[in-house]
């Protein structure tokens, strides 16, 4: 178990603010993000879009916003743990502790939750009859692809990753590439190969369809898939995969007994915490009069945060408000020779 | 101001009266209409204010560029009509503009 002064939910550009804020004041801190890397919304879904708003930076994106609050945390080196979600809660003595996706654990005095409008998830196909498959039969993500040769393989999905999985599942695998419409969005080379399968034989295209229905049964062996005009068809199938993209989703927050309004946490705009003491919401999943959904308004909040959450951690200390540009301790912390 | 109405999936209707240069996607959350998340705010990134187009009006609005298409890919059961409210602007000409909310987002 990881003890630190306090647990941040979410690497986005707020989290990692948010962790320069409490080192300023000399606390530690823990990351936590479902993603594989930090940068949130920001690199998940604009990576190369310029942004205009943030103070004093004429325009920026995603990326380099990320890389440059990834450098200014540089002197506090605090833990990244990504790939990871927050699962439970519990209290503690006082203090916060969460299980992780992992089976990791972390007990901290306070938790940030910096989490955007949610974990990013895999979508999935619009059929509840699929979900006892997940993980057996039906995949929304592939970890081990030596478990998917010899089978029979339908995938659903008409960009990227639904592309280049069926030319590297087609070299040991029958696969039906099914899709709602009949353009492909893919690199031009790929969209090439995959013509290419396709006058040879060596894959089925099926547009535009979508899945309609599956075998009775606790085996999967069929699905039905159907046309804009009702025609059906059959295709058998030892696997199915899914690629449409991620979905941002709250997920375990929601049942941590929170003040939620419209899948954003409710928050007093003194300290942005929740009803909940020691847990704070920042960012775009915090709501309040006014709230405004802007990274610089959750640079805000990140820095109001910070000093009651070093109050929780430090209840014997004095909080002393401090600049940058005068404080030795800060410079200390900052690892800056004092000018 | 042009009068839209949103049909939910389970039939109920509400007429909004809703500013030009609004998109049918903001129409629907400033007005509390339920069935339209827009999870991304409008940035076309997410597919959560996917709404199917009354018929008789979706050959009328100007066409889905191809990043919208390509996003509709993602969206919970798809039809030939389905549009992101996020990307249509409301002018004039669609005053008595029909659309209906998908049975879910996600």
């Amino acid at each position: 178990m990881k003890k630190t002064d306090v647990i941040i939910i979410g690497a986005g550009p707020v989290g990692l603010f948010a962790v320069h804020q409490l080192g300023l004041k000399g606390l530690k801190a823990e990351v936590i993000d479902n993603l594989d890397k930090a940068g949130g919304q920001c690199i998940e879904l604009y990576p190369d879009k310029p942004i205009y708003d943030i103070p004093a930076v004429p325009e920026c994106n995603g990326k380099s916003l990320t890389d440059n609050l990834l450098k200014q945390i540089e002197p506090f080196k605090t833990n990244i743990h990504l790939n990871e979600r927050v699962q439970e809660l519990k209290e503690e003595n006082g203090n916060w502790k969460i299980k992780t996706s992992n089976n990791n654990y972390f007990l901290a005095p306070n938790i940030i939750i910096a989490g955007g409008v949610g974990s990013f998830e895999p979508r999935k196909l619009p059929l509840k009859e699929l979900e006892k498959f997940e993980g057996k039969n039906v995949f929304y993500s592939i970890r081990d692809k030596e478990n998917l040769k010899n089978k029979k393989i339908a995938i659903f999905g008409g960009g990227d990753s639904a592309l280049d999985w069926t030319l590297e599942l087609s070299k040991h695998s029958k696969v039906t590439l099914i899709h709602r419409r009949n353009e492909f969005r893919g690199a031009n080379h790929t969209l090439k190969e995959i013509e290419k399968l396709k006058q040879t034989n060596k894959i089925t295209i099926k547009t535009p369809y979508q899945i309609a229905s599956i075998n009775e049964g606790d085996q999967l062996k069929s699905i039905s898939i159907q046309n804009d005009d009702g025609k059906k068809e059959r295709v058998e199938v030892d696997i199915v995969l899914g690629f449409f993209g991620l979905i941002m989703q709250l997920g375990p927050i929601l049942e941590w007994g929170l003040n939620i309004n419209k899948k954003t946490i409710e928050v007093n705009t003194e300290n942005f915490q929740t009803n909940k003491p020691g847990i704070f919401a920042i960012g775009d999943i915090c709501t309040y009069p006014g709230k405004l959904k802007l990274i610089l308004s959750g640079f805000h909040e990140a820095a109001l945060a910070s000093v009651e959450c070093f109050r929780r951690a430090r209840p014997n200390e004095k909080f002393r408000f401090e600049f940058t540009t005068s404080s030795k301790q800060i410079h200390n912390r900052l690892g800056v020779e004092n000018k | 101001m042009p009068k839209i109405t949103y049909i939910e999936n389970s039939g109920e209707k509400k007429i909004i009266e809703v500013e030009n240069g609004l998109t049918v996607m903001e129409g629907a959350v400033q007005n509390n209409v339920p069935g339209i998340d827009a999870d991304c705010g409008g940035g076309m990134a997410c597919a959560t204010c996917h709404v199917y187009i009354q018929d008789d009006w979706y050959d009328k609005l100007p066409k889905a560029e191809d990043a919208e298409q390509d996003m509709i890919d993602m969206a919970y059961k798809p039809k030939k009509n389905s549009r992101l409210s996020c990307q249509i602007i409301i002018n004039d000409g669609m005053d008595g503009l029909v659309v209906t909310t998908p049975e879910r987002q996600t």
